[in-house]
């Protein structure tokens, strides 16, 4: 059962991805609806496993890398779905959605057995911290999307290249707000996973803060969105410094999560 | 008597070569007079537009006047020749003929069917005409194209479909900002094509407007009638943070804007975007102003790429001006094919010698009793008779050197004599509007 859905919604996700990149290369409107609507179905389907999961374990399924992958993958695609609801701007998806289903890829590579829970996870704070997180990373995973969108319209109109792309990408500043909108949920949203992280920790292990590499990166992580998100505020950083900045934040993100549960051992490494 | 063209424009050569060749519409008086005084140039007019420079001219030896006129242009600016001449395109003959019918039809612009460049062609054959430049043939060859251009916008929807460049200039704004509706435009200095683009924004729905010119007065008159601000051209500097769209036209002969003054602009309005619009030729705005961070600066080529709509709509009209312009073309050639000073004699004495032969028909056949030499005699008398009234005449007509009069003779001679001639005649013609 859980298999089944998993490889449905990767089978799903992936024919979501092709639509959307055809959706890039012809923007016709009845490619679009049929991309968005085979992500809804992909998105069910995904909802469909977290929650047979968390049946079966008992537990919020984020508590391997298996599951915490899948979970990241869902996050994106909500967030994503979110936003185009929102902005209309569907070629969105053609960035986005392949990055889902390369973390969903991802995931499959890792052990998919419920490992019997660690006590020191045991705790109503699992659910709120880690969908915290994740939905955090999520919005940092748009940001991310439509910087690199931002920068590849920039140079489109800094050379003066207007071809077929051009026209098919959001104008510069929807991009723009859409990261910085992005940025100013997901801010707040690892803000809070970060302290109730913390309160966590203090009731689990005694101690709020332990300087353990998961809590290190996080805070360093926390810094580049903080100072993006000031300077955006007080000197105006906006635009190509901006999106690189928030290209450069994801990328610190993702060895956050990922490098550092695969490389730093520490309390947060569960494999 | 050859028509030449020899020039360049936006398809052959860049902005920036196109601004080193421009000539200055105040002062048109020198080059012209220089280009009639080249051997062997009788007319000349001058276009010099955003978009092209063209020296139009009549000459009895087309390879040599048009090696003339490419020399004079380059050297007129002090532009090296060799750098010019792969920009250059010259023609003579149908060719010079279907090039004005076309570029003065808007079949040649950027924007094809764009409605500006009929009355800068009839700027620049106004300052010919004001400086005796062109004469006979010039000027039956301008007012043709007039004509002929009227024709098009009459008979084509190639205006009313025509995608100007303000259009291409308000897509692109689009695509910078998304929604116009908070936005402001700027207009430094004024110009047809300044506030063509500026109605487009206004159009569209701006928030507002803003003008400069160096005289303020200007400003105010501009400002009225946009419903805009007017801003004193000093303080521009201390206003641009205010405007995110930019359209510039001034005849500065230097850059206004410069890299070095944007730092400060941007940090007034936190780096938002801007997009600059240099119509001006020479250029307003330096090119290194593309180079700073979130700002976007287009000339009016540039703005070219973002014309894509209504494209098989326009083929079709374009066609069908296209068909106007051969049809014209035939018209002015049976003219000034007329023009020849040979086929003018013989017309003419062909037209003498049917009037001797008639008369002297006539008198013989009421005439009994003739003296049997006397038809040959009045015969010779006729005939030398005839031969000295044509004598003069005649040697003046073949006399080549005498530049453009001749040609002016030659037209007279076909009015007077009611000698045949290809075109209709068209009397006197006016300037149009």
């Amino acid at each position: 059962m859980n298999a089944t859905l998993f490889y449905s919604t990767f089978v799903i996700y992936a024919v979501a991805t092709i639509l959307y990149l055809c959706f890039l290369v012809k923007p016709k409107d009845q490619l679009g609806s049929a991309a968005r609507w085979s992500l809804y179905l992909g998105f069910l389907l995904h909802l469909g496993f977290t929650a047979n999961r968390y049946l079966e374990a008992g537990h919020t399924p984020i508590t391997n890398l298996h599951e915490a992958l899948s979970f990241f993958s869902l996050s994106v695609v909500a967030v994503f779905i979110l936003c185009e609801r929102r902005y209309k701007v569907s070629i969105l998806g053609s960035f986005v959605v392949p990055l889902a289903l390369i973390i969903l890829a991802v995931s499959a590579a890792f052990s998919s057995v419920i490992p019997p829970l660690n006590p020191a996870l045991k705790s109503r704070w699992l659910v709120v911290h880690t969908v915290m997180a994740f939905l955090g990373y999520a919005a940092f995973a748009i940001s991310f999307g439509t910087s690199i969108m931002y920068l590849i319209q920039s140079h489109f109109l800094k050379k003066r290249r207007l071809g077929s792309l051009f026209q098919k990408l959001p104008p510069l500043d929807i991009l723009d707000e859409i990261s910085y909108r992005c940025l100013t949920w997901g801010f707040p949203l690892l803000t809070f996973a970060i302290i109730s992280g913390a309160i966590w920790a203090e009731t689990a292990w005694g101690t709020y803060w332990s300087w353990d590499p998961k809590e290190t990166w996080s805070l360093i992580t926390w810094f580049i969105y903080a100072a993006l998100l000031h300077g955006r505020l007080t000197t105006g950083w906006r635009g190509r410094k901006a999106a690189m900045l928030s290209i450069f934040g994801f990328v610190i993100m993702l060895f956050t999560f990922l490098g550092v549960n695969l490389f730093l051992p520490g309390l947060h490494s569960y494999k | 008597m050859n028509i030449i063209v020899v020039g360049l424009s936006h398809k052959t050569a860049g902005v920036e070569i196109r601004e080193k060749v421009a000539f200055s519409p105040t002062q048109m008086e020198k080059p012209l007079h220089q280009v009639v005084d080249l051997p062997d140039i009788t007319e000349a007019v001058i276009v010099s537009t955003c978009n092209r420079v063209e020296i139009y001219a009549t000459t009895r030896d087309v390879a040599g006047g048009m090696a003339r006129l490419k020399r004079f242009l380059a050297e007129y600016h002090n532009f090296p020749l060799e750098t010019l001449e792969p920009h250059l395109y010259s023609y003579h003959g149908e060719d010079a003929t279907r090039h004005v019918f076309r570029v003065a039809s808007s079949l040649d612009s950027m924007v094809v069917g764009e409605p500006q460049i009929l009355g800068q062609i009839k700027t620049s054959y106004g300052y010919a005409a004001e400086y005796r430049s062109s004469g006979i043939i010039l000027n039956r060859f301008l007012h043709k194209a007039f004509s002929v251009a009227k024709r098009v916008r009459t008979e084509t929807k190639i205006a009313s479909s025509a995608v100007s460049v303000a259009f291409a200039a308000v897509e692109l704004a689009k695509k910078i900002f998304g929604d116009l509706s908070d936005k402001t435009v700027l207009l430094i200095g004024a110009g047809e094509m300044c506030e063509l683009a500026a109605k487009h924004f206004i159009n569209v729905g701006v928030r507002g407007v803003m003008v400069t010119n160096r005289t303020y007065e200007r400003a105010e008159k501009l400002a009225e009638e946009f419903d805009a601000k007017p801003i004193k051209f000093e303080d521009l500097f201390d206003q641009l943070h205010k405007a995110d769209i930019i359209l510039s036209s001034t005849g500065a002969p230097h850059f206004i804007i410069r890299e070095k003054d944007m730092h400060e602009v941007l940090r007034r309005r936190k780096m938002k975007p801007m997009f600059f619009i240099d119509i001006a030729v020479p250029r307003d705005i330096d090119p290194k102003v593309n180079d700073v961070e979130n700002i976007y600066l287009y000339t009016v080529d540039d703005l070219n790429g973002v014309v894509a709509t209504n494209l098989e709509q326009r083929k079709i009209e374009a066609a069908k001006a296209e068909a106007i312009v051969e049809q014209e073309i035939g018209q002015f050639f049976k003219w000034l094919s007329s023009l020849e000073v040979t086929p003018t004699i013989v017309a003419l004495r062909s037209h003498f010698d049917e009037i001797r032969k008639g008369e002297l028909a006539k008198t013989l056949a009421g005439w009994k009793n003739l003296p049997p030499d006397a038809e040959k005699k009045l015969e010779a008398l006729t005939n030398a008779y005839m031969n000295k009234l044509l004598h003069h005449p005649t040697s003046v007509l073949k006399k080549t050197e005498q530049g453009n009069r001749n040609d002016l003779y030659v037209d007279a001679l076909r009015h007077l004599f009611d000698l045949e001639t290809g075109a209709p005649q068209e009397g006197l013609m006016e300037l149009e509007d």
